[in-house]
């Protein structure tokens, strides 16, 4: 088949190949310890990595939260910065793809060397980046509300974990009398461990589950689905849909004819930002959140201040956007509690920090690296702001395995 | 002297490219770089395969992420497993599922069979759907959409089935490759010298391939189907076993892709995914030996250092740049070195 010479080049080509792949000889002995850490703590300044989704499908909400961190390294910067070094922050595109964030921590804590990392959105993204953090001994701040069961020490997780969004809104549903709720959500993660909880708690609270439904995340044909809610005629709608098949979801609801009046929807991935989005008016439904930007507390109304002043007055501030400002003023009391921007001395004095956050003081549980927060229920108003109908009153500590509660069986249906 | 250059010329450019890879870039480059430089590897492989399908053969296969994603999952379950220990069971079906492991997931724990699978499920899956497809004499844009609405019904497939294949999120939190502890930069190397060394491969047998008669049977199935049906053979025949390498191919690129990016996941195998792998193709040539890979490279390297300089206007440039290849070389890049190579030798040979 082949002639001579022919075989001969190919002969070399593939000796050639096979000898330098061979070269490159693994080690399986090797203990993989992490890599060295290649911060430099020496100049005057400290580089912070911002790493969100600028493009894709989730850019809209991830620019947010890119807005807010913006605002709070230069309000640090202009009060002296941590421990004294200015914040220099590299903004990375986490491209809406866990491949591309994995890539791009990567290159944050290796190549740019930062000392800490801020964002990601989607579950997906904070999976995808925990091996690389972890691996490097780095860190990293993720500010949204998500499924718990979950503890790296290389993560400080800001937003709310389930015992204090999902289990505060079944307390208040329980308050409010329900008795039967519709449960709709994207087919991912956290819709899916939601549920698996809200179910568990339901059935401990006397609550009738009278439907489950779910929808891919970019799917925005919900019809059938609704269908289903208007048979059911279910007390409340509990909507754990994420992104911008809440607009398809909720224009099927009222075309459908539903109404907060006959089965309101309280959601947990709907705030500020999205409630004027959904193309529908609607005025009487409900959220879990902790925060709103109705919150009464004079941080508050600097963060609110601040942040119209710098982006626009017109532009609402939510829940992840106040917990990614949250996070960079935590970060600097983390480093400030620890004299060292070390992550072993951060993590060794990361118990009990605090921050005068707008949602109210927050302080970092040190075993779990999440943070106390106070659960809030909001009903939206003509404004599209929220008045605040509930509250946990006291900030819930964060239990993201759910050891303490006796309900809770995770390998249950 | 002038056949020579022909015969061997192709030969030499992957023997530079090979040196390239293997040599120089672990040599210069920082790990994180020289693991980016390995993911384009793996996009390459694929692309090679593809300017087999389509650039030789004329199948606009705009669905190869779904072989990507079989080689690339059937390797991540692997991992996953191998992460988990010999009696561990994947740590998401312990978190979001009942705490058990679908059977069909047992096999992977061998090694060997996996790397089995790799090679046999996308050929038995392209054999089957191709002989579907080619005896029906299917072709031009109803193969193209065909192909395509395929990588979109696997990934809502695997974004459905969250408790067998970690759905939205993928696979990944790997720990060793075949015992190598993935933690180490010396094996992280080595992953990458494997892929780099397979790119390397494919292209030889492809170039193989080209030269054989099947090669030459494939071109003249791509520019007149009907004229070869008249000389007795069947195009379906040959459509088949390009579509099969092609596939073949993705495959071993999914399967590299994941140790060396740590993950897979759906966004790595949807629809998107696959016309990124044909962009690349079309921007490096796709009728050319070298052209897919050195596309898929461009594109994967352009993808990364774009989106580092300039985080928020990024894909517009990336836009930009594939208008511009299209306008001024509609053969791709790599025509433009063969230009650019003639016009060099064109001088010589004018001379007696």
């Amino acid at each position: 088949m082949f002639s001579p010479p022919t075989r001969h080049v190919i002969g070399t080509v593939v000796a050639l190949t096979a000898t330098l792949s061979l070269s490159a000889c693994g080690n399986k002995d090797g203990d993989g310890s992490a890599a060295e850490s290649c911060v430099d703590t020496s100049g005057d300044s400290i580089k912070l990595g911002f790493l969100n989704s600028t493009s894709g499908a989730m850019a809209i909400s991830e620019q947010t939260v890119r807005d807010s961190l913006t605002l709070a390294a230069e309000e640090i910067n202009a009060d002296g910065g941590i421990l004294g070094k200015e914040i220099e922050f590299v903004e990375e595109d986490g491209a809406s793809d866990p491949a591309v964030f994995a890539e791009k921590i990567d290159k944050l804590l290796t190549s740019d060397c930062v000392a800490a990392v801020f964002g990601g959105w989607t579950s997906a993204s904070r999976k995808a980046m925990l091996p690389v953090v972890e691996a490097n001994n780095g860190l990293l701040f993720y500010p949204v509300q998500y499924e718990g069961l979950e503890a790296s020490e290389n993560i400080y997780y800001t937003g709310a974990t389930t015992n204090q969004q999902i289990i505060p809104a079944m307390d208040f549903l329980a308050s409010e009398g329900v008795e039967t709720l519709f449960l709709a959500g994207s087919d991912y993660v956290f819709p899916r461990t939601a549920n698996k909880i809200i179910k568990q708690y339901a059935a401990e609270l006397g609550i009738e589950i009278v439907g489950e439904e779910y929808v891919p995340l970019d799917d925005d044909d919900w019809t059938t689905q609704v269908a289903k809610i208007v048979d059911a005629e279910p007390d409340f709608v509990f909507n754990t849909i994420n992104g911008s098949s809440n607009v398809g979801f909720i224009k099927a609801y009222y075309e459908q004819g539903l109404s907060p009046e006959t089965s309101p929807i309280i959601s947990v991935s709907i705030a500020e930002e999205e409630a004027p989005a959904m193309g529908k008016d609607v005025t009487g439904q409900y959220a879990a959140w902790n925060y709103f930007q109705s919150v009464q507390s004079p941080a508050n109304d600097v963060f609110i201040r601040a942040f119209q002043d710098r982006f626009g007055s017109d532009r609402p501030t939510s829940d992840p956007m106040e917990a990614a400002y949250t996070s960079l003023y935590l970060y600097k009391n983390l480093v400030e509690a620890a004299d060292s921007f070390d992550v072993d001395d951060i993590n060794e004095s990361a118990d009990g920090v605090s921050f005068d956050a707008p949602e109210g003081t927050v302080t970092i549980d040190g075993d779990n690296h999440h943070i106390a927060k106070t659960g809030l229920i909001g009903q939206i108003n003509a404004d599209n702001q929220f008045d605040i109908v509930w509250s946990s009153e006291e900030p819930i500590e964060p239990d993201p395995f759910l050891e303490g509660y006796d309900w809770w069986d995770p390998t249950a249906e | 002297m002038k056949s020579l250059v022909r015969t061997f010329g192709p030969l030499v450019a992957i023997a530079v490219l090979a040196v390239l890879l293997l040599v120089v870039a672990p040599a210069v480059l920082s790990p994180f770089r020289l693991n980016n430089l390995g993911k384009y590897c793996c996009w390459a492989i694929a692309a090679v395969g593809i300017g087999l399908a389509w650039g030789r053969g004329g199948m606009l296969v705009m669905g190869q992420g779904v072989f990507f994603g079989i080689g690339g999952y059937a390797m991540a379950m692997h991992l996953k497993l191998e992460a988990a220990g010999p009696e561990g069971i994947p740590d998401f079906m312990l978190l979001y599922g009942d705490g058990t492991m679908p059977g069909w997931w047992e096999p992977f724990r061998s090694g060997a069979f996996t790397l089995f699978a790799i090679i046999a499920l996308p050929a038995v899956a392209a054999a089957i759907l191709g002989y579907a497809i080619f005896k029906r004499r299917v072709k031009g844009a109803y193969f193209a959409i065909l192909t395509q609405a395929l990588a979109v019904v696997f990934a809502t497939l695997l974004i459905a089935t969250i408790q067998e294949t970690g759905g939205f999120n993928g696979l990944n939190q790997f720990t060793f490759f075949f015992g190598y502890n993935l933690y180490d930069p010396v094996n992280k190397k080595m992953v990458y010298s494997i892929a780099a060394g397979l790119l390397i491969g494919c292209l030889v047998l492809v170039w193989q391939l080209y030269r054989s008669r099947f090669g030459e049977l494939l071109i003249a199935t791509r520019d007149a189907e009907e004229r070869v049906r008249f000389l007795g053979h069947d195009p379906a025949n040959v459509k088949l076993a390009a579509f099969v390498v092609a596939a073949v191919m993705a495959s071993i690129g999914g399967a590299m892709f994941a140790p060396i990016a740590g993950i897979i996941s759906p966004s790595d195998v949807d629809a998107t995914a696959s016309i990124f792998l044909i962009a690349g193709v079309a921007l490096g040539g796709r009728a050319l030996l070298l052209g897919p890979a050195l596309g898929a490279l461009a594109v994967g390297y352009g993808r990364s250092t774009l989106s580092e300089s300039f985080p928020d206007q990024w894909t517009y440039f990336l836009g930009a740049l594939f208008i511009a290849v299209i306008l001024l070389f509609p053969a791709g890049l790599a025509s433009a070195v063969g230009r650019a190579a003639r016009l060099v030798v064109r001088p010589k040979e004018a001379t007696p």
